[in-house]
């Protein structure tokens, strides 16, 4: 089966994760900017973190044989802090970038006036840049966040097979079905959905625009859970070609959307087999010693 | 390096009217210098790889381009301060092609091509690592810095064959560092890269002629 992971914060986990999720079929991933657990103080934070998304990680990612794109934006729950409004005005130099594939992760988290102001800029920009935008729904109050999240994405003027709304669930699915938008489903251990849930919405609702991801981070999270996904709804009788174009096709249509997605396989020389010993494959990793 | 036989009509066409727009308004390299790749080409260059470790891609020498369209236009200050931003702004692939790069500076430029270098060696990614070590900049370094090159690109696994100056640079403290680190690993059971053999192999002048 082979997996894009369209939601998941590689910067959070291991080269075992990498190896793992290769082992079990992913390819491709994008990993959108997100919050790390803990606040931010000021923009050279970002920017640091910017860099790495499309630098260090993509290459770490490329020695697993895993195609790394990103999202870029500035958080909603970031988007309070008065510190990190200049997060704002770094971010066209990062939208320009290849694989820089969407803004995102965008949307409410407490559904202040600073969230929304943020929200409305950045679909600008997306809709400058000609990108797609992934719109990170709220864990609480989430159906009203999600029908103001849909009423913004409406005045924006952006179409709605640009636009992925991320973190759905039975409560939700309706309303962004309903927009025209594409609907991702985060499959997660705790909270948000399980394999088995997901398979009941895929059975009522069609794989049509449907998106599942991992969206693991430093959470309790699993990054195999987008395969899991993919067993259970073959268990369910959904067939290969059904599987596969939630997993696969649905998330390389929406992203490949911004011209910007490179998807041939890593080659054996990116991958390391035929280098005499890189830093994380091979030789001594050059980590936490220097 | 001809960039032009290696690209195909489009991408030939494309590339011109980049390095118009940039000579007419060099100020346009920040934009089109992320662009260039999925504007122009993308993949192995004449070395066959397409990670850029032993030669420019195709993208990097569609950047190189625009960088000698800058240099054609700008003072030497002004083009030094734009590599430099094209550099810190830049992705990993923008940042490699600068390093391949860093030829078209001014010689009273060398502090900035020196800061550059010096950056990408600190970090572990060996596209950027090689593109440091290889280029004719590279003899900007000093000795010390040098030498910590070479060997940062034995530890990660950057071809010591393609790094600018070996073995003519080589000294014995050189040979002595690569010669503690092929015992090192030899200690620990481990392999030794056999290119280490393009150092120990060399005897320098019995005087290391640079401190
Ligand atoms: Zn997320």
């Amino acid at each position: 089966m082979r997996i894009f992971d369209p939601h998941i914060h590689m910067t959070s986990r291991t080269t075992d994760d990498y190896r793992a999720m290769h082992e079990a079929g992913v390819r491709a991933l994008v990993e959108p900017a997100f919050w790390l657990g803990q606040p931010r103080t000021g923009v050279s934070s970002f920017r640091d973190y910017f860099d790495g998304l499309v630098g260090w990680e993509r290459f770490r990612s490329e020695r697993f044989g895993i195609r790394h794109h990103c999202a870029i934006a500035l958080n909603p729950k970031e988007a309070n802090d008065p510190r990190l409004s200049g997060v704002l005005d770094l971010l066209p130099r990062y939208l320009a970038k290849d694989g820089v594939v969407a803004v995102g992760e965008v949307g409410f988290d407490s559904m202040t006036s600073e969230e929304e102001k943020a929200f409305r800029y950045q679909m600008e920009l997306a809709l400058e840049f000609e990108l797609p935008v992934l719109v990170h729904t709220p864990h609480r109050d989430k159906v009203a966040g999600t029908r103001r999240s849909l009423e913004l994405v409406a005045e924006s003027g952006i179409p709605p097979e640009m636009v992925l709304v991320d973190h759905l669930n039975e409560a939700t699915v309706e309303m962004v079905h309903a927009s025209g938008c594409t609907m991702g489903f985060s499959i997660y251990p705790d909270t948000k959905m399980s394999p088995d849930r997901m398979v009941r919405i895929l059975q009522e609702w069609g794989t049509d625009r449907m998106i599942v991801n991992s969206a693991a981070d430093w959470g309790h999270s699993d990054p195999l859970l987008t395969l899991r996904t993919g067993e259970a709804m073959r268990s369910a009788g959904f067939t290969v070609a059904e599987t596969e174009r939630v997993l696969w096709d649905n998330p390389v249509a929406f992203y490949g959307q911004s011209g910007r997605l490179v998807l041939d396989e890593v080659g054996p020389a990116e991958a390391s087999a035929t280098f005499s010993g890189n830093s994380i494959l091979r030789g001594q990793p050059e980590g936490d010693t220097q | 390096m001809n960039t032009e036989t290696l690209l195909d009509g489009q991408a030939r066409r494309e590339l011109a009217t980049m390095v118009e727009r940039v000579r007419e308004s060099p100020d346009r390299v920040a934009v089109l210098f992320p662009a260039a790749a999925r504007r122009v080409a993308r993949g192995a260059g004449p070395s066959g790889d397409p990670d850029g470790v032993l030669g420019p891609t195709l993208e990097d020498l569609v950047r190189l381009e625009l960088l000698r369209a800058c240099a054609g236009v700008l003072t030497p200050d002004a083009l030094a301060r734009e590599v430099a931003d094209l550099y810190h702004h830049g992705d990993s692939g923008e940042r490699r092609a600068v390093l391949r790069g860093l030829a078209v500076l001014d010689p009273a430029s060398a502090p900035v091509a020196r800061e550059l270098m010096a950056d990408a060696l600190r970090t572990n990614d060996t596209r950027l690592i090689a593109a440091a070590a290889s280029g004719p900049a590279t003899d900007l370094l000093d000795a010390h810095a040098w030498r910590q090159a070479v060997l940062k690109c034995l530890f990660v696994g950057v071809p010591l064959a393609d790094v600018r100056g070996v073995p003519e640079r080589v000294d014995a403290e050189l040979v002595r560092m690569c010669a503690d680190y092929a015992d090192e690993r030899e200690r620990a059971g481990r392999p030794v890269p056999d290119d280490v053999h393009l150092v120990l192999g060399h005897s320098p002048p019995d005087e290391p002629t640079e401190a």
